[in-house]
C-alpha cells in the first residue's frame, strides 16, 4: 500500500481540488486501506493529479526499434507523466489485423512500464485501398482506428471507414492534411518560409482536409478524431462542427500550441522543428489556445514523434518530420499556465479526464476503485532540457538547453511506482 | 499571447550594425547568407575586391597570401562560372583546391551529407566551398565543421557570394548603389540569387522591384518583419520604368511541368527583355544575369550582346570577390 501525503489532490474528472492523502492498494485508488504495511511518500507542497493520458504517441516498435521501443518510450513517458499511451500503427508491420493487436499487447506486457492501448490501422497497410477489420482488431483490445501519419486518401474509403467503425463505436482518427496541396512542403507557408527558401505547406491543406473529413463525419454519423491539429481555421470548422452536432472530438500538440515556425530559425534550419503538420504562427496558436479552453479541442496528446540521430542530422527537406515529446510536454505545457493564460486546473484536465472522456478510456482519474495511475508533480521547478538524459531513444528536440518551469518527481502507474524524481 | 520562446531570431531583425571588419577581433568564421553581413562588412568585402581586381590584371595574376591552405569545392549540383571562379580565385592567392563532384564520389555509394563533411574535415580542407540542392544544407555543414563553409548557393535559399560581385559590378558601372532602382524579373520564388540580392541591395540602399508571373513571385507579406521592403508587379514595362539595373533569372522548364505557368512560348510574349522594351526603359540602364542564360528566353540574344550588358563582366568579376571573400575569411586585415 502507498500513502502520498499532505498534497494538493487535484482531479479534473470529480472537479476535486484539495489538500488530503491519496491512498493506493493492489494497483487501485482506495478510500481507506485494509493492510497495515504502507509506504508513506511526502507529497506536500506538490500537485497530485491522474497519470496524463495519452492519445497520439509514436513507439516505433515493431519495425523502428533504433528509434524507440516500448520499453524506452515507456519509460520517457513514465518520467513525463504518462500512464496510458495510445500507440499508432506505422510499424513495421502495421497493426493492421487483430492478431497484430495482440502481439503488440503481448509486447507490451513484457516491456512497458505504463499502459499501452493499441491504435489500429483504418485501411490495410495504410494504403487507402482496403478497410482494415476493425471489428477483429477491437476485439482484441485496438481502442481506435487510424493511419497514423496519412489521411486516408480516397474520401469514398474514408465515408466507408467512419461508417463501418459504428460497427465497434470506436473513433476514426485522421491526420486531416490535403496531401495534393502539401506536395513536398516542409514548413509552414508563410514569411520565414519564403526568406529560408523552403517549400510551405499553407493552412488551407488542413481546412480542406478538415472540411472533408467533417462532412463525411455528418454524411455517416461515425466518430471523428482529428490529430493534432494546427491552424486556426481548424479550430473554428470544428467548433461550427460541434455546434451542428457532428460526432467530432479534437486533439492537439504541446508543440502547436505552445511553439511556433519561428523556431525553425532560432537555429537556423533546426530539423528538430520540423513537424507534420508543421509548427505554423503565433496566432494560430493562440487560436488552438482558445479552441482548448472552451472545450472545442478535447485533450493534449504527446505526438511524440521520435527519430533517429541521422534522420534528423541532415538537410531539412530529407529530415523525418516529429518532436521527441513525451519528456517535455508538461514543462512545454506549463508555459501557459506560467503566462496565465491556462489554468493549471484547465492543462490537467486536457491531459487527463478530458483525453480519456474522448475515446472512452477508463482512466485519467482518481475517483475510487479507478487503476492507480498517479503523478506528483512540482509546477514551479525549473530544469534545462538536456536530450541526452532522456530516457526515450529520440532525442529529437528543439527546446534543448531551453529552461522548462514544472517537473514531475513521481508516477504511479497500475499503483507500481514506475518514475521517482527527488521526492 | 504573451509566450515568448526566446528572442526574435537574428533572421527577422534587422542586421545590427557590427563592428567594421578591421577591428572585429573575431573574423567571419563562414558566409552562408548575406543576412547577418553588416553595410561596413560589404564595404570591406567590395574594397578588397577592387584590390584583388587589381592583382588579376598583373601579368603574373599570384600571389602567395593563402599559401599551404586547401580548398575544397563540394557541389552537389552542376555549376560552371560559380565552381571555376572559386578554383580560379584560390588558385590566384595561392591555396591548393580540390573538387568534389557529388556524382563522383562516396555520395552516390549512399553516403550521407554528414559523414562526407566529417571525411573533409579529416582530410584537413581549410575552406569548403558548397552548393547543394536544398536550402539550409550549408548550416548542416557548418554546425560539424572546424574549416570555414562558404555556401555557393543552397536550394532556393541563398547564394551570397553571387550578390556580393552582383553589388561590386553594379557599383563599378555606376558608382554608387543607394537609392539606384533594381528591377529583379523572373522566378523570384524559387531564386536563390534573387533571395540574396534582396538582403545585398536591401542593406546599401537600393529600392528592388520583383517581377514575374504571380505564382513565380513570393506572397506580399513576404517583407513582414523584414527591415526593408521592396516593390512587386506582374507586369514588366512597369518594373523596367525608370530602372536603373534590370537583373533577369534564368526561366526553368521544370516550372512548367509543375503547373507553375501555361508555356515558355507565353512567358517569353510577356516577360523576355527584347529590344523593343528595352527601348522604352532609362537610356544607360544596365542588364545583368547570374548566368546561365536562356537566350530567347528571358533574355533576347541581342539585348545580351548589348553594350548596356555586364553579363561577362559579372563573370569576370566573381573571380575578384571570392578572391577577396577568402581573403577576409583568412582572417587577414582588410
Amino acid at each position: 500500500m502507498i500513502r502520498l501525503t499532505g498534497g494538493r489532490v487535484v482531479d479534473p474528472a470529480s472537479g476535486r481540488d484539495e489538500l488530503a492523502d491519496l491512498l493506493v492498494e493492489d494497483g487501485r485508488i482506495v478510500d481507506s486501506a485494509t493492510t497495515r504495511d504502507e509506504t508513506v511518500i511526502d507529497a506536500s507542497g506538490y500537485v497530485v493529479a491522474p497519470g496524463f493520458v495519452d492519445l497520439h504517441c509514436h513507439l516505433r516498435e515493431p519495425g523502428f526499434e533504433d528509434a524507440e521501443t516500448i520499453a524506452s518510450g515507456t519509460r520517457a513517458a513514465a518520467a513525463g507523466g504518462f500512464t496510458t499511451l495510445c500507440a499508432l500503427a506505422d510499424t513495421q508491420p502495421t497493426t493492421d489485423t487483430g492478431s497484430n493487436v495482440e502481439s503488440l499487447l503481448t509486447q507490451a506486457r513484457r516491456d512497458a512500464v505504463v499502459r499501452v492501448l493499441p491504435v489500429g490501422t483504418t485501411t490495410k497497410q495504410r494504403q487507402s485501398e482496403e478497410l482494415s477489420e476493425m471489428a477483429d482488431m477491437a476485439y482484441a483490445g485496438a481502442v481506435a482506428f487510424s493511419d497514423s501519419d496519412r489521411a486516408v486518401r480516397k474520401t469514398s474509403l474514408m465515408r466507408h471507414a467512419l461508417e463501418y467503425s459504428l460497427l465497434v463505436e470506436k473513433p476514426i482518427a485522421s491526420h486531416a492534411e490535403d496531401a495534393e496541396l502539401v506536395d513536398g512542403g516542409v514548413m509552414h507557408e508563410g514569411a520565414l518560409a519564403t526568406v529560408l527558401g523552403l517549400k510551405g505547406v499553407p493552412r488551407q491543406a488542413e481546412e480542406i482536409a478538415v472540411g472533408r473529413d467533417l462532412a463525411l463525419a455528418q454524411l455517416t454519423g461515425g466518430r471523428l478524431h482529428l490529430a493534432h491539429l494546427s491552424t486556426a481555421a481548424a479550430v473554428s470548422q470544428v467548433r461550427d462542427a460541434k455546434a451542428r452536432g457532428i460526432r467530432v472530438t479534437a486533439e492537439v500538440s504541446p508543440h502547436h500550441l505552445v511553439l511556433s515556425d519561428e523556431v525553425v530559425s532560432l537555429k537556423m534550419y533546426d530539423t528538430n522543428a520540423r513537424t507534420s503538420p508543421p509548427l505554423r504562427s503565433p496566432t494560430d496558436a493562440a487560436a488552438l489556445l482558445a479552441g482548448l479552453k472552451d472545450g472545442t479541442i478535447d485533450c493534449v496528446v504527446s505526438d511524440h514523434s521520435p527519430r533517429r540521430w541521422i534522420d534528423k542530422a541532415c538537410e531539412f527537406d530529407q529530415a523525418l518530420p516529429g518532436i521527441s515529446s513525451l519528456e517535455t510536454a508538461f514543462g512545454l505545457l506549463m508555459r501557459l499556465v506560467h503566462a496565465g493564460v491556462l489554468s493549471l486546473s484547465e492543462l490537467l484536465s486536457a491531459l487527463t479526464y478530458r483525453a480519456a472522456r474522448a475515446w472512452d478510456l477508463p482512466y485519467g482519474t482518481l475517483s475510487a476503485g479507478a487503476p492507480a495511475d498517479v503523478v506528483v508533480l512540482d509546477p514551479d521547478q525549473a530544469w534545462v532540457v538536456d536530450p541526452d538524459r532522456f530516457f526515450s531513444k529520440g532525442r529529437n528536440t528543439p527546446l534543448a538547453g531551453q529552461t522548462l518551469r514544472g517537473t514531475v518527481l513521481l508516477t504511479l502507474a497500475n499503483g507500481n511506482i514506475v518514475y521517482r524524481n527527488g521526492l | 499571447m504573451s509566450i515568448e520562446v526566446a528572442s526574435r531570431p537574428t533572421l527577422l531583425a534587422p542586421a545590427a550594425p557590427a563592428a567594421p571588419l578591421q577591428t572585429r577581433t573575431k573574423p567571419r568564421r563562414h558566409v552562408l547568407d548575406l543576412d547577418d553581413f553588416s553595410v561596413q562588412e560589404v564595404e570591406a568585402v567590395l574594397q578588397t575586391t577592387a584590390a584583388m581586381k587589381d592583382v588579376l590584371q598583373r601579368p603574373i595574376k599570384k600571389v602567395p597570401t593563402l599559401r599551404g591552405k586547401t580548398l575544397v569545392t563540394l557541389f552537389y549540383e552542376s555549376s560552371t562560372r560559380t565552381r571555376v571562379a572559386f578554383e580560379l580565385a584560390a588558385k590566384a592567392l595561392g591555396a591548393d583546391t580540390v573538387s568534389v563532384a557529388a556524382q563522383s564520389s562516396s555520395v552516390t555509394k549512399g553516403e550521407s551529407l554528414i559523414d562526407t563533411i566529417r571525411t573533409l574535415q579529416a582530410l584537413g580542407a581549410d575552406f569548403v566551398v558548397m552548393r547543394h540542392h536544398q536550402a539550409g544544407a550549408p548550416y548542416v555543414v557548418a554546425e560539424e565543421l572546424s574549416a570555414s563553409v562558404i555556401n555557393a548557393g543552397d536550394g532556393w535559399h541563398a547564394h551570397p557570394t553571387q550578390a556580393l560581385l552582383d553589388l561590386f559590378t553594379i557599383r563599378e558601372r555606376l558608382g554608387r548603389i543607394d537609392g539606384l532602382r533594381v528591377a529583379i524579373i523572373g522566378d523570384i520564388l524559387h531564386s536563390r540569387v534573387a533571395r540574396s540580392n534582396l538582403w545585398g541591395l536591401g542593406l546599401m540602399g537600393a529600392n528592388v522591384v520583383l517581377c514575374g508571373p504571380p505564382t513565380l513571385l513570393p506572397a506580399s507579406d513576404f517583407c513582414d518583419g523584414l527591415p526593408w521592403t521592396f516593390e512587386r508587379t506582374y507586369r514588366l514595362d512597369e518594373a523596367i520604368e525608370g530602372a536603373d539595373v534590370i537583373m533577369l533569372l534564368r526561366m526553368q522548364l521544370e516550372r512548367q511541368s509543375g503547373g507553375l505557368f501555361p508555356s515558355l512560348r507565353e512567358y517569353v510574349r510577356t516577360y523576355a527583355l527584347t529590344e523593343e522594351r528595352l527601348a522604352r526603359a532609362k537610356p544607360g540602364v544596365v542588364i545583368m544575369h547570374p548566368g546561365p542564360m536562356n537566350e530567347g528566353v528571358e533574355i533576347d540574344p541581342r539585348v545580351a550582346r548589348s553594350t548596356q550588358s555586364v553579363i561577362e563582366t559579372q563573370v569576370t568579376n566573381g573571380v575578384a570577390v571570392r578572391m577577396a571573400l577568402l581573403y577576409l575569411l583568412s582572417g587577414l586585415p582588410a
